[in-house]
This record gives structure tokens, C-alpha cells and sequence, in this order.
């Protein structure tokens, strides 16, 4: 009984603590750790691709189209003879851009109109609730799609139709997080002393909306890599010859009777890469966020 | 000595073992429940007293709990049994009534049906007997039009009333031990009296026992004839009723007696000050040396840092755990 | 009941006009001309305008919306400007299809992925318990398209068992569905386990338990029951979303569902069929919405819709 009044101003000042206590236990927790390693090879290969990778991955060599993997193509090559472990390589750069693209979309409109949404309440809360409610009504790869229908093909339209279709999911969290924060006894103290409204977001609501965001940024790099890989793959996103993991198991798709192996090897690297932001950012919930549901 | 009761715990130690290591919740607690009798349990929250209700029927759940010592329940080894038999204690002959009345009743059920459930698995009565048998025990409990209440889901019900039923459910099996914790923490303080009542009338009417596990002590000044105090995963005291609050022994006890205030005397005429027991209760994983409270005793000598005290019996229902009664 | 159906019926009304008026502007909007990637690139300038007078594009905007709902109250979505059939004519031949294949895959999700999430969470950090959970992992990070594809190599390039592709008797049916279920089952067995586990938790699971009832019965009967109220949402909320189209898998197979239809229109700029499907979808997911409201009040006795 005694204790509960020191809880009450304990909890804006544990979020610092309370990360780093979280991030011990996100490295002892074994299938994050492995996902971190996946991410890491995933970037260490976007960002080495040229060490990795010295020829041009997109300059076609019809002479060796369809080759099943040997020695000086480890992987195979594909239909205009270039070699799919090279384009494997260079296309983990065009998903890592992709996808960092499509959280800074995300988070970059998400997040200041879910804390505006749920801080202000009133008008400007009901009209953004209905447009998201509006863009939720939409299953996320369905949105994105018809985003691209209306914005056309090509790599920055498929950031941007992707990183619309994931606004309304920030903007729902972000506006959960602070109408629960809002009430609580700190920020209306706060409020009651007069501190401003900018202020209070960015001292007091921010902080403890950080979790869930950091959360849902690592499982949403996984689902934009995801639906990046599916437009590629229907022939409406990253366009050839640009080395897209999606594009190339598209046009591998029409080889796969006689060389399975072309479609084969671009979806491994996209399962892993997606495995590992899953992973990641399970262990991340799991740590720092035990309570939540995403 | 355990002839005559109808419960009797002998060091009983639970630990959890989690990643912060090994919490020693309940360490070597004895304890003895007589037929008819009603024993108080008292201590602040996580002292352990919970813990301990709750592995005498064995609900802890295990792993990460591990029970060990001896829980005689007539005459039988409570922690040996295996699963179907501890099934049929369960609501049998032992039943327990929860702190929240508002979270202990499954939502998506009616309230005979809850109550019937019991009575259909120990007393082999068929459904619609059960249901008679339940609305039987919802108008034992006073919940006006027994018959409608049955029916209803536990949301359409009042604090008070859910507590009712819970009651109503925890003796329909006619229970010889009634393990109640914290029984009436949740309720309003005018519903906890009518509560307390009822438990205690139909206490005498079935013949059974009760052990009430509170923090309240002006509750157990009402109900109880025997008082246990615990602290830190220890009993510190033991003694009848009258006895503890006329002269209690630890200084814990007389902490706790201290910090309540007492009703029909004035601040002015009594002059002295509400008592609250400085410190907090220690860290499970990380108990002091020697006596356990003596971090927060305002009577610590320089033994009670060194080694821990022994158990004193300082008369014939009389114990506690202090070096000062050496 | 009927008056909340009723009500919330008449409610996703505002619903529809906002999406139809939304996709209406934003279509129009679009840089490229329709009429001239309709007449292909040999036409003459009278030719296309023709077409832009026989589809409306001559008239100010207002008037084009007008008219579209008009149309649209007497159920007409206008003609396909790919195919020149009517744009509910092509929707009603492919809805069953895709009808179909989402209630294959959804009930094979909820047989696996319902009974697994309930053995991991009442074994929770055992074997039984990792193993659920690493598959249903695998399972939400694998691209379908890929694991289609790797079913059509193993089972129709390599064994000759299935069919790869195409409509018609029960076989094409098998790929197709397990694939588009792959991930429904890993969601449904990960919300299932999360959700038993937060009810198995609770104080009514222990008063159960304290009642002496079986472990299985307090399982099923106590624990499952609650569990079950937000598996509903998500299962609803998956059908929905399958019913929009599997636009992947129904690639992968070439099954003549919605989502095939999405994707062609929207490779083929046509207007009038993307509208028209993407308003049909937007009816079927909230009336999809609506049946799991009215599930929910039937199953949580807490909640009236009055």
C-alpha cells in the first residue's frame, strides 16, 4: 500500500532503464539473435555488393541463358544469361532501399498525425480516423497495389504506394499508445503547470510511444520487403533490368518446368531477409513490450 | 499435536525459479487449521501468504513453482498425491474463494452453470439436480431471486453479488476447509462487513473451517481465533486472537498493529501518531542476513544482522521468531 | 439485433460513397490519358476522340460522378474497357472462384492453425511449443508466390501428382489452397497461442481449476471459449482480405478470381473494371465486418447491440 505512490512517478524516468534492461534480454533471447544475424548479412551484402559482386549484374549474356548452377555461377544464371547469384546480391540493395524508403513514408506521416490524432482529439481526430478506418478497410498488399494502379510502375512509386498503405497502421498505433499515456497522472501534471503542448508530446508521450514504434518499424521492414517482392514479382513494381528479388522470381516463374532453379534462389533471399525482421522484431516485443499484441 | 487439527503444514518451502534467479517465497512455514476452527493469516503483500493458500491445492503452477515439506490435510500428504486425487480435494473438501470477484468468474458463463459445475463433479448429481442444488446455494448466500440470478452472465452482477456467488460456488460441495483469500479486499467497505457475516454463519451451519488470508486487521480481530503473521516468506508469530492485539511479541506485528488506526478514539485523547513501519518489504531474491525484518526493526541488536532467530514458544499457543524473546 | 444489422447496413453507405468518390478523382488524376491507351498506338486523333466521348471523358468531372452514381444505384459499374462486357458481368463470373478458394484455405488455417497455437500455449517454452511457433515464423515470412511456385515444381514438374495451374476438378484446387493458407494458418496459430495464453492467465482460469475440473475441460470449456473472441476477428478479418483477391496465388495458378481481375485491369488501365472491383471488395469486407460483430454478440454475452 505504501509502495503505490512512488510508482505513479517512477514511470516517465524507467523508459530509459527500461530499454536497456530490454535489450539485455533481447540478447539473450536466441531466435532474435539470429534474426539480428540475418539482418546483418543482409546489409553487410546490400552495402558490400560491388566487393561481392565486381561484373554487371544486369548486362546479359545470351550465349549462357538457363544455365543450371556451376563453379563460375554458383547459383545458375537466368534467361539472359546473367549470373542470379550477382543479381541476388545487388537485389538486396534495391530491397533495402525499398524498404527503408517505406518506413520513413511510414513512420515520417504516421506517426506526427497519429500523436495529432490522439492528443488533440476532437474534429481533426474524427476526420483522420475515418480515413484510416477508410484505408484499413483494405487488406495492406491490396492497398499498396491500387496505390501503384493509380501511381504507375517503377521503384519510387512502389516506396510510396507501399508506404501509404502502411500510414493508417502507424496512425492507429501511435493515436492507441497516446490516448493511453494521456490520462495517465504525469502528463496531466504536467499539463496542469502549464507546459506546452509540443512540449508534453515530445517529453512525456513520445517516450512512451518509442516501443511500440521501434517494434512495429522492424516487422513492418519485413512485410515492405514482402510487398515489394510481390509487385516485383507481378511485373508492376521495380522494373527490369533493375535486379529485383520479386522480378526476378516473376520471370523465372515462366522457366520453371526446365530451370527451377531460376525462381528458386530469389525467394530464399527473400524469406530470410523477412525471417529476420520477424525475428527481430518478436524478440523486440518480447523485450520490451511483453504486454502488447501486434 | 496434529491429532486434532484438520490442516497442518510443515515446513513448507516454494521457490520459483525464474531468470532472476531462485525466489524463496514460502520458506519453512508451519501452520495448523483446526476442525472449526478460523485461522488468520496476515502479512503485507508478497510476504507469501497467498503463495501458501494457493500450494495447498497445489494451483501453483509448476514449472517455475517447487513445492516441498508437508501439507497433512486428515491425515493425508496433501504434496503426494497424484493428479486425479488432488482433483477431488479441489472444491471437494478444500475450496477457495479469490481476492477479485470481478476476474475469479468466467465471463462467458452463467452463474449456475459455474456453480453447478462443481456439484455435478463431486457430488455425482445430475445436471439439473446441480442447477436445484445451485440456485439452492445462491439463496443460502442472500442473492435475492436466486432462479433469475442463475441464469444471468457474472457482468450483469455487482461486486458484492459476484462475491456472493463465488461463495455460494466454494461451499456447494460442503468444503471442511475454506480457503479464503483476501475475500473482501475488493469490495466496498459496507459489503465486506455483510460478506465477512455470511461467511461466518455458514462457517457454523456446515461445520467448517477457514483460513483467512488477509491484510486486514481489523478482520481478523472479527473472525478469527488464531492469528499467523508472516513476513518475508516466514511465520513471525503465532497466537490467539485476543493475545496478539493485547501484546503482540514481534515488532513487526506491533509495527502492523501500530500503522491501524483505532476507531473510537480520539487523535487528541490517544496523542499518539499512526505508526507506519519504515523501509519496504525486502527484495525476494535478495533477503537480508540474520532475521529477515531486521532492516525495518526500530529494536535490531547487533545479533538480529548475524544470524537468524529461533522459533520461541513463549506459551502454549504462543510462538515468534525474534531474538528478543530469547 | 435486426435494428443494429439494419443500422450498420445503412451506416457503410457514407462508407462506399467516400471510397467510390476517393478512387473517382484519384483515377482521374492519373498521368496517362485512357482513352489513348485504349486505342492503341495506331489510332488517329478522331479515333480517340470518339473513344473519349463514347466513355464520358469529354464531360467535367462532376458530371462523370454524377452520372457513375447514377449507374451505380441501379448496380451498374459501367463496361469493361478491355473486354466491353459489363463490369458486374465480369466480377459475378469470377466471385465464386475466388469464393471458393478463400473458404478452402481459411478452413484448412483454422483445422491447423487453431489447434496448434492451443498445444503451444498450454505448453508454453517446451519443444511442442518452439516448434509451432518457428513454423507459424516461417510461415508469415515466406512470399506465397514462392512457396507456389516451389509446390509446382515439387508436386506437378517433379511427382505428376497435381495440376499447376487452371480451374476444374478438386486437384486444382489442392496447391492453390495450401498455398494461400500458409500464411493464414501461421497468423491464426500465432494469435491463437498469444491469445490462450493471456486467458490462461487469468483469475477464472484458476477458479476452474480450484473447482477440481479436469485440466482438459478447464482447456476447452473455460480457456478456449474466451480465447476464441479475438481468434474470430482475425479469421474474419483474413477471409475478408482472401475474398479481396489472393492476387498472388491466384497469379501463381492462373485462377480466374477477383485478384487476377485487379491485377489484369490495372496492367490494362482499365478504369472502369478497377473501380468497380475495388468498390465490390469494399461492400464484401465490411459486410465480412459485420457478420463477425453480429458472431461476437452472439458468442460474448457481454456485448449488446441495442
Amino acid at each position: 500500500m505504501q509502495e503505490q505512490g512512488v510508482q505513479v512517478t517512477s514511470i516517465p524516468r524507467g523508459s530509459e532503464s527500461r530499454l536497456r534492461k530490454g535489450l539485455a534480454k533481447l540478447f539473450r533471447n536466441r531466435m532474435a539473435v539470429f534474426g539480428g544475424i540475418l539482418i546483418l548479412g543482409y546489409l553487410v551484402t546490400a552495402i558490400l555488393a560491388p566487393v561481392l559482386y565486381p561484373g554487371n549484374p544486369s548486362a546479359p549474356n545470351l550465349m549462357r541463358s538457363l544455365e543450371r548452377p556451376s563453379l563460375e555461377h554458383p547459383l545458375g544464371t537466368d534467361e539472359l544469361g546473367r549470373s542470379i547469384l550477382g543479381r541476388m546480391i545487388y537485389g538486396s540493395r534495391v530491397s533495402l532501399m525499398i524498404s527503408i524508403g517505406v518506413v520513413c513514408v511510414g513512420l515520417l506521416v504516421g506517426v506526427p498525425l497519429g500523436l495529432v490524432s490522439g492528443y488533440y482529439g476532437g474534429k481533426v481526430d474524427f476526420v483522420l480516423q475515418r480515413i484510416t478506418d477508410m484505408l484499413l478497410a483494405f487488406p495492406g498488399f491490396l492497398l499498396a497495389l491500387a496505390l501503384v494502379a493509380i501511381l504507375g510502375v517503377g521503384i519510387n512509386n512502389t516506396v510510396i504506394s507501399i508506404g501509404i498503405s502502411m500510414v493508417p497502421i502507424y496512425i492507429r498505433l501511435v493515436r492507441g499508445c497516446v490516448l493511453s499515456v494521456r490520462e495517465q497522472v504525469y502528463v496531466e501534471a504536467a499539463r496542469a503547470v502549464g507546459t506546452r503542448d509540443l512540449k508534453i508530446l515530445k517529453r512525456h508521450i513520445l517516450p512512451n510511444v518509442m516501443v511500440p514504434i521501434i517494434v512495429q518499424t522492424s516487422l513492418g521492414m519485413g512485410t515492405a520487403i514482402l510487398f515489394a517482392a510481390g509487385l516485383g514479382f507481378l511485373g508492376i513494381g521495380v522494373q527490369p533490368p533493375t535486379p529485383e528479388w520479386g522480378a526476378m522470381l516473376g520471370s523465372g516463374r515462366g522457366y520453371i518446368f526446365n530451370s527451377p532453379h531460376v525462381a528458386t534462389f530469389p525467394g530464399i533471399a527473400i524469406f530470410l531477409a523477412v525471417l529476420g525482421f520477424n525475428l527481430l522484431g518478436d524478440g523486440l516485443r518480447d523485450a520490451l513490450d511483453p504486454r502488447s499484441k501486434i | 499435536m496434529s491429532g486434532g487439527s484438520l490442516l497442518c503444514i510443515r515446513d513448507l518451502k516454494v521457490r520459483f525459479r525464474v531468470y532472476e534467479g531462485v525466489a524463496a517465497a514460502v520458506d519453512g512455514v508451519d501452520l495448523e487449521v483446526g476442525r472449526g476452527d478460523t485461522v488468520g493469516l496476515v502479512g503485507e503483500s508478497g510476504c507469501g501468504k497467498s503463495v501458501t493458500a494457493m500450494s495447498i491445492l497445489r494451483l501453483l503452477p509448476s514449472p517455475p513453482a517447487q513445492t516441498q515439506g508437508l501439507i497433512q490435510f486428515q491425515g493425508v500428504n496433501i504434496l503426494e498425491l497424484t493428479q486425479d486425487e488432488i482433483r477431488k480435494i479441489r472444491g471437494g473438501s478444500i475450496s477457495m474463494i479469490f481476492q477479485e470477484p470481478m476476474t475469479s468468474l468466467n465471463p462467458l458463463m452463467t452463474i449456475g452453470e459455474q456453480i453447478s459445475e462443481a456439484i455435478v463433479l463431486h457430488q455425482g448429481l445430475d445436471r439439473q439436480e446441480a442447477w436445484q442444488r445451485a440456485v439452492e446455494m445462491l439463496s443460502r448466500v442472500q442473492i435475492p431471486s436466486p432462479e433469475l440470478r442463475a441464469r444471468e452472465y457474472p457482468h450483469k452482477l455487482s461486486g458484492g453479488m459476484r462475491q456472493r456467488a463465488m461463495i455460494a460456488m466454494a461451499l456447494s460441495c460442503h468444503p471442511q476447509l475454506l480457503l479464503a483469500d483476501e475475500p473482501t479486499t475488493a469490495l466496498d467497505v459496507t459489503i465486506q462487513a455483510q460478506i465477512m457475516d455470511l461467511m461466518q454463519k455458514l462457517r457454523e451451519e456446515m461445520h467448517a473451517s477457514i483460513l483467512l488470508i488477509t491484510h486486514n486487521l481489523g478482520l481478523i480481530a472479527e473472525m478469527a481465533r488464531k492469528v499467523v503473521v508472516m513476513y518475508a516468506g516466514k511465520v513471525v508469530e503465532e497466537a490467539p486472537v485476543k493475545e496478539l492485539f493485547q501484546e503482540p511479541l514481534h515488532p513487526y506485528t506491533q509495527g502492523l498493529l501500530g500503522s491501524v488506526p483505532v476507531l473510537g478514539r480520539k487523535f487528541q485523547e490517544t496523542r499518539r501518531r499512526l505508526q507506519e513501519i519504515p523501509g519496504i518489504v525486502p527484495s525476494i531474491f535478495q533477503m537480508p542476513r540474520g532475521c529477515r525484518f531486521h532492516p525495518r526493526c526500530p529494536k535490531a541488536m547487533p545479533v538480529c544482522s548475524e544470524e537468524e532467530p529461533p522459533m520461541i514458544h513463549t506459551g502454549q499457543n504462543r510462538r515468534v521468531l525474534c531474538w528478543l524473546w530469547q | 439485433m435486426f435494428q443494429y444489422t439494419v443500422r450498420r447496413l445503412i451506416s457503410t453507405i457514407p462508407v462506399l460513397i467516400g471510397i467510390s468518390l476517393l478512387l473517382f478523382v484519384m483515377l482521374r488524376a492519373l498521368p496517362g490519358d485512357p482513352a489513348l491507351v485504349l486505342a492503341g498506338q495506331m489510332a488517329s486523333p478522331e479515333d480517340i476522340e470518339l473513344i473519349r466521348v463514347q466513355l464520358g471523358l469529354d464531360q467535367p468531372i462532376h458530371v462523370q460522378y454524377a452520372k457513375f452514381m447514377s449507374r451505380l444505384a441501379v448496380l451498374d459499374l459501367g463496361r469493361s474497357a478491355r473486354t466491353q462486357n459489363p463490369v458486374m458481368e465480369e466480377i459475378w463470373a469470377r466471385l465464386p472462384n475466388t469464393f471458393l478458394l478463400a473458404t478452402t484455405a481459411i478452413t484448412l488455417a483454422c483445422l491447423l492453425g487453431i489447434p496448434a497455437g492451443i498445444v503451444a500455449a498450454v505448453k508454453p517454452y517446451t519443444r511442442v511449443d518452439y516448434l509451432v511457433t518457428s513454423f507459424s515464423l516461417f510461415g508469415i515470412s515466406m512470399p506465397v508466390f514462392w512457396l507456389g511456385l516451389m509446390l509446382v515444381v515439387v508436386f506437378s514438374v517433379t511427382l505428376h501428382w497435381l495440376p499447376a495451374g487452371g480451374i476444374g476438378t478438386w486437384k486444382h484446387v489442392v496447391l492453390p489452397t495450401v498455398t494461400l493458407a500458409s500464411f493464414v494458418v501461421a497468423f491464426i496459430a500465432r494469435m491463437t497461442r498469444s491469445s490462450m495464453m493471456e486467458v490462461l492467465s487469468q483469475d477464472y482460469i484458476t477458479t476452474a481449476r480450484s473447482k477440481g475440473l479436469m485440466e482438459k475441460v478447464v482447456i476447452v470449456k473455460h480457456a478456449l471459449r474466451n480465447a476464441l473472441i479475438p481468434i474470430i476477428t482475425v479469421v474474419g478479418l483474413q477471409f475478408g482480405s482472401l475474398l479481396g483477391g489472393a492476387v498472388l496465388t491466384e497469379t501463381v495458378f492462373a485462377w480466374p478470381g477477383m485478384g487476377r481481375l485487379i491485377v489484369d485491369s490495372i496492367l490494362a488501365r482499365d478504369y472502369t473494371m478497377i473501380q468497380g472491383s475495388i468498390l465490390i471488395f469494399g461492400l464484401l469486407y465490411i459486410l465480412v465486418n459485420l457478420v463477425v460483430d453480429l458472431i461476437y454478440a452472439y458468442v460474448d454475452p457481454r456485448i449488446h447491440y441495442d
